[in-house]
């Protein structure tokens, strides 16, 4: 299957990185290690934070928990970076100062912004797969995620194929689920919007700061995936 | 029994390469099951004690040994849900056989073990080998009997409850009417009923409407030993909720709120990360619970919101190596905590397989280690001490030349006796006190 082996790769890596634990020390005097209220914490630490949670995002099915402790401890971490600048809206372009700050406010609205479009996501995905869920009689009405979900509950044991027929049709289904896999935009502008179709791809063209190294990853990682995904369907 | 004594190490198991997942006790200790990441169930037996070997405790053997889950594949969402066995919890047992539930992230299932030594023979239509036999041969008829065999122990899936949940399933917990059960995932909590697999009640959901507000999720789940209309639920962000499933369908307002404030001088970057609780346990009385978040173990008393009554360090060294354990995600391992029978200790793992156990009447603890290589069959095991800094003494080990791969995530306490058993990574440990 080929999810299966998007999902066997991950794990082969964290068994490495499990293992090679030794390497992994720091030196204790490292500027991010507080044991006092930190003041500023150090890029490094910031730039670790926003890998983990690209490589969350990655998943096809992150861990929930590990993804939503990492995004808080990014948003301690933005904040004593940038105490006094409030955090920019989605929509607004990035601060046009330094390239620092570029990046940090950019990062930092992209940030939410992809952090918001895979929370939608996984919204989404839950809303169509969702089997019917019958709650109590006494149940709160209008619980029900998304409007869809009671009358789609019914196609997740007809299986794939009555699946694909719904209402916004094939490529709206697919581009939702994929779009968690393109839509890791931490380094393009907030104006491009929440949750821009796989036909946009990742703004590059707007983001100088991201490098060559960072580029050829995010390619590989596009690559990669649409290598074991299906055959491209109508629309994409 | 003061934690202190030694404890004897007898029997080790290995399991083919799996990684064990969750270890769990029955009622009466007479079981203890084991649950992996391949999906597997192994459950051990305890040897009834003879006559002639009256200083000798019974030992644990293999009773009974199927596969509970298999890898499954979400069409829909393009997923593989994984087999791995995440926890097993026992019913009590009612009849000859017994009974547990077994739940990989999606799906809980309810086994039946139970025990032949008996098979019918004489049946008219089959041959002792099974074979259909031609109808024209059969000139008399007789009835089958049942003679005794071999003992087999067979289980079976009674019950498969299914497509209740969209997260990740952490906790199951069986409610103390023995009727209902609940199982926890990220964001819901979920009632079911044993007979009824095709429903279930949602408790709670923490699910924003707005899923861009997510900022907090379910890590555990249990149900109050003796109120069967209570339990408590804990979070990523170290809080507990009790709540009373008599106030309101939708337990979504607790009844209690558990939350110890921060403590300013050891704010950090971590600090929530850190705070976060992997494992959450009712003592045996229902008076107090016990929370295990990544550097201490917390035992609450029910009456009391603001604050733990006691507060145990599993390894405080660890303090400040934090942004390590985070580079390496360790920090982010789910520990968890239990009773012994009289909850007067309670035991938790660390890494490099050490296990802990603090004794909350004298305040001692003691550190061991789970290893073939330093324990023999029989032999008593010797605490272990980590050094901080400074002068290591000869039996000390220091923080940096801990194996952080080898971590005990699972432990078990037998009900009533001092036995425990302990997962260290795909090796299952039983360790029981010494007879003199």
């Amino acid at each position: 299957m080929l999810s299966k082996g998007l999902k066997r790769k991950r794990e082969e890596e964290e068994e490495k990185e499990s293992l090679a634990v030794d390497a992994l020390w720091l030196d204790p005097g490292h500027a991010a290690v507080a044991q006092a209220p930190p003041a500023v914490a150090s890029s490094s630490l910031f730039d670790l934070s926003v890998l983990k949670l690209h490589h969350s995002l990655q998943q096809s099915e992150p861990d929930l928990r590990h993804l939503v402790l990492v995004v808080n401890t990014l948003r301690r971490i933005q904040a004593s970076m940038a105490p006094a600048a409030a955090l920019p809206p989605v929509p607004s372009p990035p601060v046009e100062s330094s390239m620092a700050d570029n990046l940090l406010a950019s990062s930092d609205a992209a940030l939410s912004a992809s952090m918001a479009s895979l929370l939608e996501d996984l919204s989404h995905i839950e809303g169509l797969s969702q089997a019917p869920q019958p709650l109590a009689d006494e149940g709160p009405p209008g619980r029900s995620i998304g409007g869809a979900a009671p009358s789609l509950g019914a196609l997740d044991l007809l299986g794939p194929a009555t699946g694909c027929l719904l209402d916004d049709g094939l490529e709206g289904l697919f581009e939702d689920i994929d779009t968690s896999m393109y839509d890791n935009e931490l380094w393009a502008p907030a104006s491009e919007g929440l949750k821009p179709g796989p036909e946009d791809g990742p703004g590059k063209e707007e983001a100088p700061e991201l490098d060559e190294a960072e580029l050829d990853y995010l390619m590989d990682v596009l690559v990669g995936t649409q290598a074991l995904e299906r055959p491209p369907g109508p629309g994409r | 029994l003061k934690c202190t004594e030694k404890y004897v190490y007898y029997l080790s198991f290995q399991s083919k390469s799996d990684i064990i997942s969750t270890v769990e006790f029955n009622h009466t200790g007479e079981l203890l099951a084991t649950g992996d990441k391949g999906g597997r169930v192994v459950i051990f037996q305890r040897e009834q004690e003879s006559k002639n070997q009256i200083h000798r405790r019974g030992e644990y053997n293999v009773y009974s040994t199927f596969q509970s889950h298999e890898p499954e594949f979400d069409y829909l969402k393009s997923l593989e849900i994984e087999e791995k066995i995440n926890k097993i919890r026992w019913l009590p047992q009612q009849n000859a056989a017994y009974f547990l539930l077994s739940t990989n992230d999606k799906t809980v299932k309810l086994w039946k073990v139970s025990e032949r030594d008996k098979r019918p023979e004489g049946y008219n239509l089959k041959d002792e080998e099974g074979r259909l036999r031609d109808p024209a041969t059969i000139t008399t008829l007789r009835v089958p009997v049942l003679r005794p065999m071999d003992l087999m122990v067979e289980a079976t899936p009674r019950r498969v409850f299914a497509n209740a949940h969209t997260y990740h399933i952490n906790s199951i917990s069986v409610n103390s009417d023995y009727e209902t059960y609940m199982s926890a995932d990220d964001l819901r909590i979920n009632l079911w009923n044993f007979e009824i697999t095709n429903q279930s009640f949602n408790i709670v959901d923490i699910k924003p409407a707005n899923m861009e507000e997510l900022t907090e999720v379910i890590t555990a789940a249990e149900f109050h030993p003796h109120h069967c209309n209570t339990f408590v639920y804990s979070s990523s962000k170290g809080t507990i909720r009790l709540c009373d499933m008599r106030a309101s369908a939708l337990c979504d307002r607790h009844t209690k709120f558990f939350e110890e404030p921060e403590d300013p001088s050891n704010r950090s970057f971590f600090s929530e990360i850190i705070s976060s609780i992997s494992d959450v346990k009712f003592s045996h009385s229902g008076r107090y619970i016990m929370t295990r978040d990544y550097l201490t173990v917390k035992v609450w008393d029910l009456n009391m919101e603001n604050r733990p009554i006691e507060t145990y360090q599993v390894h405080d060294y660890l303090r400040s190596k934090l942004c390590s354990l985070y580079e390496n995600d360790c920090i982010f391992d789910k520990f968890e905590c239990v009773w012994n029978g009289s909850d007067s200790v309670i035991m938790t793992g660390s890494y490099n397989n050490f296990f802990r156990m603090f004794d909350r009447n004298t305040k001692r603890d003691v550190t061991l280690e789970a290893s073939r290589e330093n324990s023999k069959p029989r032999a008593i095991l010797k605490p272990r001490k980590v050094c901080v800094g400074g002068k290591r003494r000869k039996d000390e080990i220091s923080v940096d030349s801990l194996d952080f791969s080898k971590k005990i995530l699972h432990t078990a306490w037998h009900p009533s006796e001092n036995i425990i058993a302990v997962a260290a990574t795909n090796n299952l440990y039983i360790f029981q006190d010494k007879v003199n």
